[in-house]
């Protein structure tokens, strides 16, 4: 698979192709971060389509010191910022909602029955076994921020600083969306393969 | 974190909570001891910690949905729109 790198050198020179790869790319993840942004889903298409002509017209400018990525996401919310949609920027931040459902600690606090450790091949088997789309359901399902939080960090590989910048919220803040989105994700994953009786 | 009292043990419910605190280097260095300890002495939270590394491990391999033909043919228009056009509008630099 070519690089952003690659894609963006052709698309300096007016490669068209490379254009529509790089929009492959990133195209339903930027949709994804854009309608927690904006009311609907018209408004976050119009916003992403924008995005990409930033993108064309201001290929030049794009100097490398951030990735391509960071750089795409930063373009998509201040065009969202600015598309003149008040911004739902509520923080779903509920500092009393656990990792673990406490019913499954004792009342000292520790786990009342074993974890059972997964399979180390458990990721690969997840896909092989066409996990994803459960997986990529319950990252949709997550609330507003937590869901942009764990989409640019564990899915498109932001590192933490970045994605503070892109969605403008302090380190502390994304730390928490982080933690409780890997939370119920794994939540997800343990009922998954406990249902399909292999743990 | 200030939820933790110093030098007790942590629980396994604490040990939870602090897993990405953890795994992103956010603890002090006497409670990233103390979580250390207690994993060294708990299999369950070793499996839990594990479990959370395969999770984030899985979430990085979803892979984006594929443009439909129709989006490819538009995104390709558009392309040769915006070029054609003048000059660019203001963008941040990098």
């Amino acid at each position: 698979m070519e690089s952003d790198d690659e894609l963006l050198t052709r698309l300096r020179d007016g490669d068209e192709q490379a254009f529509v790869i790089l929009v492959g790319r990133y195209q339903s993840t930027l949709l994804r971060v854009a309608r927690s942004f904006v009311p609907s889903t018209a408004v976050a298409e119009e916003v992403v389509q924008d995005t990409w002509m930033g993108v064309v017209r201001g290929i030049d400018r794009f100097e490398g010191r951030s990735s391509f990525k960071t750089w795409l996401f930063r373009i998509m919310v201040n065009r969202a910022r600015t598309s003149g949609v008040r911004e739902n920027r509520h923080l779903t931040l509920d500092p009393t909602e656990p990792a673990v459902s406490p019913d499954r600690f004792d009342a000292n606090g520790a786990w009342a029955e074993p974890i059972a450790p997964w399979e180390s091949d458990v990721d690969d088997r997840l896909v092989a076994e066409s996990w994803g789309p459960a997986l990529r359901a319950a990252v949709d399902a997550l609330p507003g921020r937590q869901r942009d939080v764990v989409v640019l960090r564990d899915v498109e590989g932001l590192d933490a600083a970045d994605v503070c910048e892109v969605l403008d919220i302090s380190e502390g803040n994304q730390r928490v969306l982080l933690h409780r989105g890997r939370s119920r994700l794994r939540t997800v994953l343990e009922d998954e393969l406990r249902t399909r009786g292999r743990s | 974190m200030n939820l933790l009292r110093r030098r007790e043990d942590l629980a396994c419910r604490q040990v939870v909570e602090l897993v990405t605190d953890y795994l992103e280097n956010a603890l002090s260095r006497s409670d990233r001891k103390r979580f250390e300890r207690h994993l060294r002495a708990c299999p369950n939270c070793s499996a839990y910690l594990d479990q959370i590394r395969q999770t984030i491990a899985t979430t990085g391999r979803l892979t984006p949905e594929s443009l439909t033909p129709e989006a490819r043919d538009a995104f390709t228009d558009l392309y040769r729109a915006w070029r054609a056009e003048g000059p660019p509008d203001e963008e941040p630099g990098t």
